[in-house]
């Protein structure tokens, strides 16, 4: 069985790596276009808070976040055909909601002294949002994008259905013409793919969360007599 | 340098904070703004670097109606400094102290030198603090840093919200004292925002007394001292004496050194002198963990048994003989010191812990205020 599985690889290995590969692109288009979409947002909502436009929002995201994936996929072929397309957006709509949340947090979580300090010492809006609150948001908003990437990879198994390619094609025709081999060899890799990415963004949440979270302790320190 | 012209900030919800303040702020003074929490003072300050708006009349300052400038270079030309420091966790000390030059566009150097200067003015040592982050610090000297931040590029007027008050009372002392010592070089024109009238009286060259919304008494400390207008400053300043003028007896409490000089048992007989040393104290109350009272010793029982190195406190210590709770007159303490030629007496609580110290040092400084309050009063009696 494993040496049929890995007879199977050393053979099949350039399409698995292509499938692979395309697999990787679907996924880093829809969570850097849920990144370039939800972030500002987050940012916009944190800064002018309003409870109507807050709770619209949220409640957007969260709807596509329950729509079952197969749904969303099969919903989105009349309007955007078939294709790699579709499944970008659909994935996209699925990144939307936790890097939203994330960056929202990790904004509230900015300690307001420090926030009024920035605007009372003369940091124009955008001065204090880049040099002061998104640095110390960081870290919030690495972790929804990690944890939004690592959804996302495996959610673009289902968007071989539509025709998107990538790794989920292998395992469908492994379904069709009875390949274990061609399943597992490639659930492993999306669950390889998977992992990877996990660590990868995981070592660049934890080295400026180092920087920024680790040092955020604004109450004063036990008191000590200094010389 | 700082006019304020008809004042008033009214809420959407109809609260009114302030109501026609009118006054003017000298430069190169310390201002001291002061009131119960609500009186409108932070809301006045935060009027000058245009954090809040008015609801009406205006603020001038050099002449100049601050609403016709832009609020974001206003902020960069005055200091600010706020009651939870809000120094940036990410950044360090010297990017902290930066931050203003940087956004004016200084160059790299000017702003290293610069930095380095301000740090050596409040004696943190550039090599050692320039790379910290404010995690890393006391927060006395957190609120150091938030202070120089504030100087970074030298503006003429510096705003301080409360800047002290959430510091432990040994580094708010030193952080006064350094700001009286800074403002005799710098001459800023300070506000200065706070609720505590020690404070007020200490740094203040003119202090401006609010309640709801309104200025009651403005002028030099000593003038108010002498002259309060009404019965809401002089409660206002004067909450102690009030106690005393109701014939209430002083108990020991009141006069007591709230912080003796301790030490545990397990302490070796060179590290106490060092710290009799170091804290100028002939006597240490020896503790346990709990703070309980479990004997005292002198500086000459010390050096009596100073040859045997193996001693600790808790072989040379006396047990406390006397002592008097926290709730005894202070007649009674003082007949006990005179009759047993004590110079001190160990105020402890009924579960033994330890709650002061009576010196002569700290009955004497308890007199000095009874007689300078007494002559005070009688002064705006007559006057």
């Amino acid at each position: 069985m494993l040496a049929d599985l890995l007879d199977f690889i050393a053979v099949r290995y350039p399409d698995l790596l292509a499938a692979a590969g395309r697999h990787l692109a679907i996924t880093v288009a829809a969570v850097l276009l849920g990144i370039l979409v939800a972030v500002p947002l987050g940012i916009y909502l944190a800064e002018r808070p309003n409870r109507f436009l807050n709770g619209l929002v949220f409640g957007i995201a969260n709807l596509f976040q329950t729509i079952p994936s197969l749904a969303l996929l099969a919903v989105l072929i009349p309007l955007m055909g078939i294709g790699t397309r579709p499944a970008v957006i659909a994935l996209f709509l699925y990144s939307l909601l936790p890097i939203l949340r994330n960056t929202y947090a990790g904004f509230q979580s900015v300690d307001p002294s420090v926030t009024e300090a920035a605007k009372g010492m003369g940091c124009g809006t955008l001065q204090r949002i880049f040099l002061i609150q998104l640095p110390l948001a960081f870290p919030y908003i690495m972790a929804g994008i990690r944890l939004t990437t690592v959804y996302i990879i495996s959610w673009a198994t289902l968007a071989a259905l539509i025709g998107a390619g990538g790794l989920g094609q292998l395992i469908i025709s492994g379904i069709g013409v009875n390949r274990k081999e061609l399943i597992i060899s490639a659930s492993l890799l999306a669950i390889l793919l998977a992992l990877a990415a996990d660590w990868l963004l995981g070592m660049a949440e934890r080295r400026f969360s180092r920087r920024a979270k680790a040092k955020h302790g604004l109450s004063p320190v036990t008191p000590q007599m200094e010389t | 340098m700082i006019r304020f012209q008809d004042v008033s900030k009214v809420y959407e919800n109809g609260h009114k904070v302030l109501d026609g303040l009118t006054f003017d702020i000298k430069q190169g003074e310390i201002t001291v703004l002061i009131g119960p929490s609500g009186c409108g003072k932070t809301t006045a300050l935060k009027m000058i670097n245009r954090l809040i708006r008015p609801s009406a009349g205006e603020i001038l300052i050099e002449g100049k109606n601050i609403a016709g400038f832009d609020p974001v270079a206003l902020r960069r030309k005055i200091g600010y400094v706020i009651q939870s420091i809000g120094l940036f966790p990410h950044m360090t000390i010297a990017q902290n102290v930066g931050l203003v030059p940087r956004l004016l566009k200084w160059d790299k150097a000017r702003i290293a030198s610069r930095v380095d200067e301000l740090l050596a003015m409040v004696g943190l040592d550039p090599d050692t603090y320039r790379s910290r982050y404010p995690a890393e610090l006391s927060g006395g000297q957190q609120q150091r840093v938030g202070v120089i931040r504030a100087l970074a590029a030298d503006p003429s007027i510096v705003l301080m919200d409360e800047p002290f008050s959430a510091l432990d009372p040994i580094s708010r002392e030193q952080l006064q004292d350094e700001l009286i010592r800074m403002q005799q070089d710098l001459k800023k024109t300070i506000v200065f925002v706070t609720h505590d009238m020690d404070e007020a009286i200490k740094i203040a060259d003119t202090i401006i007394i609010m309640n709801a919304g309104r200025i009651v008494q403005m002028g030099p400390p000593e003038q108010i001292l002498r002259h309060p207008a009404d019965d809401f400053v002089r409660s206002f300043i004067g909450k102690k004496r009030l106690h005393e003028e109701a014939g209430e007896p002083v108990t020991v409490e009141r006069v007591m050194v709230k912080s003796p000089v301790t030490a545990y048992p397990t302490r070796g007989l060179a590290e106490a002198i060092k710290m009799m040393e170091n804290k100028r104290v002939d006597t240490l109350l020896v503790v346990d963990r709990a703070n309980r009272l479990l004997g005292q010793v002198s500086i000459y029982r010390i050096l009596e048994h100073f040859g045997d190195e193996t001693k600790t406190l808790a072989d040379v210590m006396q047990p406390a003989e006397h002592a008097v709770k926290p709730h005894t007159p202070l007649t009674v303490a003082l007949r006990m010191m005179s009759a047993h030629q004590l110079s001190n007496l160990p105020v402890i609580r009924d579960d033994h812990v330890l709650a002061g110290l009576i010196t002569r040092g700290s009955v004497v400084s308890h007199m000095a205020e009874v007689y300078a309050r007494k002559e005070m009063r009688e002064k705006f009696h007559a006057g």
